[in-house]
């Protein structure tokens, strides 16, 4: 039986990856389950300086779901290159994936060159659709000109690696905005990233978190997910990590077969730490249900 | 952090919207008081952290307020329930800090977590002093049993129904208590006026909405002078210097 998938030549042991945001830099965990049963983790969004975020309260329960406005809180790429990144190769030996963002394209590619040059990083991941922070983030994934623009900027410095591009739901035509990023040379696509959303106290006749909106995740968005990621699947060839709502392995499997090659698990980490260790442990036995002897043959039937 | 199986073994109402809430399962990763459990509630996507109140070898005790639905809706939980639980989280406070008498300061809520602190203070020989501070009388928990601890216990309401009438800050001033180190927990504004009203060194035991309780989130950040820190993870106990208020 095959697990194992193949992001642009990275080969990943199976396709779960922690989602970036919902695994910190992968330490944390480290003490908690072997992180070797993770076919690739993407760590904590990184800026080119240290940021603080927003403040908080930055989390609201939701139906299914939960809103976060974390803002991008992060040490900076130095100390991803050389200190987190390191400390987790010394654990790991998955595929490291560095999830990069920026508030100028210069940022971005500042960025990008330095975690490109990390040797323990297999693969960059540009978030062109943090709905948190803003002039930043989101405002460069909602027109495919920008997130083209932005994906030319990165690659052009970063052609050794990889790089994917996380794409936002927020947006009026998720397909036309994944084919300029392909077209400008992406090598494979993230999505998606958070729903805008909102939750209001109505005791306090106030937002719950401190920055009005947050980013919806959880299993409430797995349908918008998986539409989105076989709309995308149907016109871009390279390959897509589908990220969005997924809790076991029945809804990764669900995700493969809309067209994503890897799948993120997000918010459901948050809930039960352990579910990325679960999805691994449960996909070879679900694969036997369902008389699948490679994963692979499942990728974008549907 | 652990991840186990708790089984309700009694919910029941102590004071005004408070609850007392005893699960027996594998204690063994809470190794100080101020620690929490974060238990993962039917209907609810994200876990809620509870400060646990003291705990033996098989089972723990927890206190709760109705502050919101999920709260609410945990006051039905029967007994016998099974509840999925993160145990062993946060850092807890430091009972080695204080080298021979000890003030705690607690408000609301806060006499909870402070608990195990003060039968840990006491164990090592050190005097202790307590001042609790409700609202009301109402609201008053835990008095009884801190005094049978035996900790020298002053009992605070702001309405003057129980104990002395006034803030805990008031019956510092009024008490003068003898300590070497403090520490406090409770509503922020009560914690950053027990601060400002000590000149010694002290710890203070921060809250803040938690999304996974367990430092992979950063979903509960604050300002510290070394920087953003994790209120689950790098906390929830901080040195009063380090605390940005």
């Amino acid at each position: 039986m095959v697990t194992s998938v193949k992001l642009c030549g990275i080969q990943l042991k199976n396709p779960v990856v922690p989602a970036s945001g919902t695994f910190g830099f992968g330490l944390e965990m480290a003490s908690v389950y072997d992180l070797n049963l993770l076919g690739g983790i993407s760590l904590k969004g990184t800026t080119l300086e240290p940021r603080f975020g927003n403040e908080c309260p930055r989390i609201a329960e939701c139906p299914d779901g939960m809103i976060n406005s974390v803002g991008l809180q992060n040490p900076g790429v130095d100390a991803l290159v050389g200190e987190k990144v390191p400390a987790l190769r010394k654990l790991y030996s998955g595929a490291v994936i560095a999830n990069v963002s920026g508030f100028s394209i210069d940022e971005y590619v500042q960025c990008c060159r330095k975690a490109a040059s990390c040797p323990g990083i297999d693969i960059l991941e540009v978030n062109v659709s943090c709905p948190n922070v803003h002039g930043g983030g989101l405002a460069f994934g909602t027109s495919p000109q920008c997130a083209a623009q932005v994906t030319a900027a990165v690659k052009a410095v970063c052609a050794d690696k990889p790089v994917f591009v996380k794409l936002s739901p927020n947006v009026t035509d998720i397909a036309s905005i994944a084919l300029a990023c392909q077209d400008a040379g992406a090598d494979g696509l993230t999505l998606i990233n958070t729903v805008l959303g909102m939750r209001i106290d109505i005791e306090r006749r106030k937002p719950v978190v401190a920055n009005r909106y947050g980013g919806f995740s959880g299993h409430a968005v797995l349908p918008l997910a998986l539409r989105m990621v076989n709309q995308v699947s149907k016109v871009c060839s390279v390959p897509i990590m589908g990220c969005g709502g997924v809790s076991n392995a029945r809804e990764l499997v669900e995700m493969m077969m809309a067209g994503a090659t890897a799948v993120q698990v997000g918010a459901e980490n948050l809930r039960n730490p352990m579910a990325c260790k679960e999805i691994a442990q449960e996909l070879p036995l679900l694969m036997r249900e369902l008389g699948i002897e490679d994963i692979n043959e499942i990728i974008g039937t549907v | 952090m652990k991840q186990s199986d708790f089984t309700v073994r009694e919910n029941v109402r102590i004071a005004e919207k408070t609850w007392r809430m005893c699960l027996e399962g594998d204690t063994s990763p809470f190794v100080r008081g101020g620690q929490f459990i974060d238990l993962r509630l039917d209907g609810r996507f994200l876990r809620r952290p509870f400060a646990v109140q003291k705990w033996d070898s098989e089972s723990l005790t927890l206190i709760y307020k109705t502050v919101g639905e999920g709260t609410r809706e945990m006051t039905g939980i029967r007994p016998g329930t099974v509840i999925d639980a993160l145990t062993g989280l946060g850092n807890g406070f430091d009972a080695d800090a204080s080298k021979q008498a000890a003030l705690v300061v607690c408000g609301g809520l806060g006499a909870s977590p402070a608990f195990t602190l003060v039968k840990d203070l006491l164990a090592g020989g050190r005097t202790v002093t307590v001042i609790l501070g409700f609202n009301t009388a109402a609201e008053a928990i835990l008095y009884e049993d801190y005094c049978a601890l035996g900790a020298d216990t002053r009992l605070v309401t702001v309405d003057g129904s129980a104990g002395l009438k006034g803030l805990v800050t008031d019956a510092l001033a009024q008490l003068n208590p003898v300590f070497d180190y403090f520490y406090t927990c409770g509503p922020k504004v009560m914690m950053k006026a027990v601060c400002g009203a000590i000149d010694g060194p002290g710890e203070v035991s921060l809250e803040e909405r938690m999304g996974c309780g367990c430092g992979i989130c950063y979903g509960c950040t604050c300002h510290t002078v070394k920087g953003p820190a994790r209120v689950c993870a790098d906390g929830p106990v901080f040195k009063k210097e380090d605390v940005i208020w």
